[in-house]
């Protein structure tokens, strides 16, 4: 006789129009378990997942929670049944305090107690080993600190079951340990975890078991203990894939990019990017290391054109002409000089790309003033947004389809091959693969690698440590908007990055570091 | 007149002005907390005004000598707010439930309660033959203040304190009461939270439908009473069919200079009812009036401007203004 799993589900199907994101998956979960959810972008993990957190309603099937058939019709049913989901995009009201948002929803008896509500998420925050203050606003925290908030926001609610979308995508690696330690910690409690992830690292590290989906099907449930990376890729996929970064070293590489002195202020006058300089060679990936917000964005929008510069130079040596001094020229200069940036902001919507428009109309944005007359030249745009899907296998109804209903690693891989197809000569990517599934990312990795092959300078600006130091020549690491150090990827360890990630030229990091 | 007497003309003109303001703008401000932009205010007031004299005018006939004149401003109350609200239901089902888009729905209200409002107090004028007016009587419980002789005798202080009619004293009551409501209530929390992020929210449990019709429908009618103040105080209860017209639009322009917080009203509506009145209590020669009358949409103008450089994410419009909600949107 097995005992009663803590959620079941049963024959789950959901269909988005003709779309079926869910197809009759069946699996559970027991008490004191972390289960990996794994699968490719747009396998349906968070759907599934949507449909316990009372997001979706499931179009057949039926869901049992510690044995007993429930119906989950809203977020708040799903709180009746201790479920809880923390979201990729966090659900969080920004003007608000941490314990304002804590408490929202909630039918607690008598006036609102707030000092009292506070209370409880100091309490909560102890018992786990959270370090949050909350009193503090949304918007003056980082993204780790917004996450804790939520996932206090389920405890509170004395949340049983635990879904986390995604939760390390835009986490330092410091601040992932500490993310799975909590999670840890609350296995012990004897709660159930689900983590949803693609990363293999992350559900080798963690998880007790692992379902992997492939195209909105239940493929399979392992035990982590007995399988190994190379399997759930298999498993994840379909066929058997090489995972190899093909990293051949620089030929001949010239100076594409000479900055010197660069100073950069935001809005308030404060330093962005503080005496910045460095050589990008043509034919040479440069990565990019740094903790959030170090002033990745700004090096990037200052060589594109797209922000002002206080002081320094940036010399752009394009292949077989004169070098000429990019500072003070136009956005639009610069990009017909042949620098390309693809940025990927943690909405992934916010920069580059139009929401509404299709891919063809996505396209368009970059060849809009090459066409002759007064018409709009469609036909290269649609070949391109074909050629895209193709390559880079984007899984959409079609090439008119709205991006913003395409589920996020697609939207990415329409970002990074549109810049790619622009044939440019400096290739700038920030966190490119930033929520896309391991089988795409390395495609994106190899497309880095053959844009380098051809000679273009390639900085990427990454999170992934080991990502970086398997892919770029050498890594530029920034800290607080400084140049930390510069290090040849092929001889430097994951630690020397971190601790020149957290200390201006590595020396007085602080302990965890 | 010395200069005492004539700041102390210009005040109570000023607070007498801005009460319909006061209803008007608070009333939106707690419809557009709820993140619906409601820009039928100028059709709500207008509905408001017309129902209000209405009720009022009906009531004072059908009574006769024996009319009480707390009846009959309990009634007026009572005719606007209802009329208000469901002048804002419907818009609520359309933009809520129907989802249509909240700016083309507000401005087909403005047209919709412009012209209802105009139908019946015209009609009211052709079948009395002439202007609408209530008993001198009853106007003194409109117009005049609801305070003992005594008290608004006292020099200066008397005037300036006790000296407005009711409304003005009701409605310093309920945007207080509303301040604490949204300031310090659970209830007047998670309004909030449906108008920053409505996807937040749900996710919480809270039921966003019901929280944005209650906003809106309570607004709605909060606002239609600002209509019926100023047809019964500043216009002396006689329908006048221009008279209401701008209104509406000062008090939504009104929301922002107050940066979304029903307090700011308090004071906000009085200033804009000073600027309203400016041309007449303080003309200067060669200045035409209609520069006065777009005194207050620069004033709103400005304060846009100077909120949008200082970025104070407090002051800034709820961050789900205008936008519907939909569950499985994505």
């Amino acid at each position: 006789m097995e005992s009663v799993h803590a959620v079941e589900l049963k024959g789950i199907t959901k269909r988005f129009g003709s779309n079926t994101a869910n197809d009759n998956i069946d699996l559970y979960v027991d008490r004191g378990v972390i289960m990996a959810l794994l699968g490719e972008n747009g396998s349906g993990k968070t759907t599934l997942m949507n449909m316990l957190a009372g997001i979706y309603l499931p179009d057949e099937g039926r869901i049992f929670v510690g044995g007993k058939e429930v119906t989950i019709s809203s977020p708040k049913d799903a709180f009746d049944n201790h479920i809880g989901m923390i979201h990729q995009h966090f659900r969080l009201v920004d003007v608000f305090t941490a314990a304002e948002n804590v408490v929202l929803g909630l039918d607690e008896p008598g006036r609102l107690d707030i000092k009292a509500a506070s209370a409880k998420v100091k309490e909560i925050s102890e018992r786990y080993g959270f370090e949050i203050d909350p009193d503090k606003k949304i918007y003056d925290m980082s993204v780790s600190e917004k996450q804790t908030v939520e996932i206090i926001k389920v405890l509170y609610r004395g949340a049983d079951i635990l879904i986390l979308d995604e939760p390390t995508a835009v986490l330092t690696p410091q601040e992932i340990e500490r993310l799975f330690k909590v999670m840890k910690a609350m296995r012990a409690d004897g709660k159930v975890i689900i983590i949803i992830t693609h990363k293999l690292n992350e559900v080798m590290e963690v998880s007790d078991v692992v379902a992997v989906l492939r195209k909105g099907k239940h493929i399979k449930t392992v035990r982590t203990a007995e399988t190994d990376p190379k399997e759930l890729t298999e498993l994840m996929v379909g066929r058997k894939v090489e995972l190899n970064i093909d990293r051949k070293t620089p030929v001949d590489p010239k100076p594409r990019l000479t900055i010197a002195g660069l100073t950069v202020k935001d809005g308030e006058g404060v330093k962005k990017l503080d005496d910045v300089g460095f050589i990008a060679y043509g034919g040479e990936i440069l990565g990019v290391a740094g903790i959030a917000g170090s002033g990745q964005k700004e090096l990037l929008e200052a060589i594109a054109g797209l922000r002002r510069i206080e002081e320094g130079s940036i010399i752009y040596s394009p292949e077989g002409k004169a070098p000429q001094q990019i500072v003070g020229k136009s956005a639009m200069e610069i990009k017909d000089a042949g620098v390309a940036m693809a940025f990927v902001p943690e909405d992934r919507l916010g920069m580059g790309l139009v929401g509404g428009m299709g891919m063809t109309g996505n396209m368009l944005l970059r060849t809009w003033n090459k066409g002759k007359g007064i018409f709009v030249d469609r036909r290269a745009p649609e070949k391109l947004a074909s050629d895209v899907m193709e390559s880079l296998e984007v899984v959409t109804p079609g090439i008119y389809y709205p991006v913003r209903k395409l589920s996020g690693g697609n939207v990415q891989k329409v970002l990074v091959g549109r810049e790619i197809a622009s044939a440019p000569s400096v290739l700038m990517t920030a966190y490119a693969v930033r929520g896309l599934d391991i089988n795409t990312s390395y495609t994106i990795y190899n497309l880095m690698c053959q844009q380098k092959d051809k000679g273009v300078a390639v900085i990427f600006v990454g999170e992934d440590l080991d990502v970086l130091l398997e892919l770029c020549d050498r890594i530029l690491v920034l800290c607080g908007g400084k140049v930390s150090g510069i290090v040849d990827a092929r001889t430097a360890t994951k630690e020397q990055v971190g601790i020149l990630m957290t200390s201006v030229g590595g020396k007085g990091g602080k302990a965890d570091a | 007149m010395s200069t005492l007497d004539f700041i102390v003309a210009l005040i109570s003109a000023a607070v007498l002005n801005g009460a319909p303001l006061m209803y008007g703008t608070s009333g939106e401000i707690l419809t557009q907390k709820s993140g619906n932009m409601n820009l039928g205010v100028e059709g709500l007031m207008f509905m408001g005004g017309a129902f209000g004299l209405l009720g009022a005018f009906t009531y004072g006939n059908a009574a006769g000598d024996s009319a009480s004149g707390v009846v009959a401003v309990i009634i007026a109350l009572v005719c606007a707010f209802a009329a208000g609200m469901a002048g804002s239901l419907i818009f609520s089902f359309l933009t809520i439930t129907l989802r249509a888009n909240q700016n083309v729905t507000g401005l087909a209200l403005t047209i919709f309660g412009t012209g209802l409002g105009q139908f019946v107090g015209e009609l009211m004028r052709i079948r009395v033959g002439g202007n609408v007016s209530i008993s001198n009587a009853l106007k003194v419980s409109f117009a005049g203040s609801p305070f003992p002789k005594f008290l608004q005798d006292i020099p200066v202080a008397g005037k300036l304190i006790f000296g407005y009619n009711v409304f003005v004293y009701l409605g310093i009551v309920m945007i207080i009461v509303m301040h604490h409501f949204l300031a310090k209530t659970r209830k007047g929390l998670y309004l909030r939270a449906v108008g920053e992020s409505p996807s937040t929210a749900d996710a919480a449990g809270i039921n966003v439908t019901r929280y944005r019709y209650f906003a809106t429908v309570i607004g709605g009618g909060i606002s239609a009473v600002g209509g019926m103040v100023y047809t019964m105080t500043i216009a002396g209860t006689v329908w006048n069919h221009t008279g209401l017209s701008g209104e509406g639009w000062i008090a939504v322009a009104l929301v922002i200079f107050c940066l979304w917080k029903p307090i700011n009203s308090l004071w906000g509506s009085v200033l804009f009812g000073a600027l309203l009145i400016l041309y007449i209590r303080l003309p200067i020669p060669f200045i035409p009036t209609q520069i006065y009358k777009v005194v207050p949409y620069i004033v709103t103008a400005l304060v846009l401007i100077m909120v949008s450089i200082r970025q104070k994410r407090e002051d800034q419009p709820p961050a789900a203004l205008g936008t519907a909600f939909f569950r499985e949107d994505r």
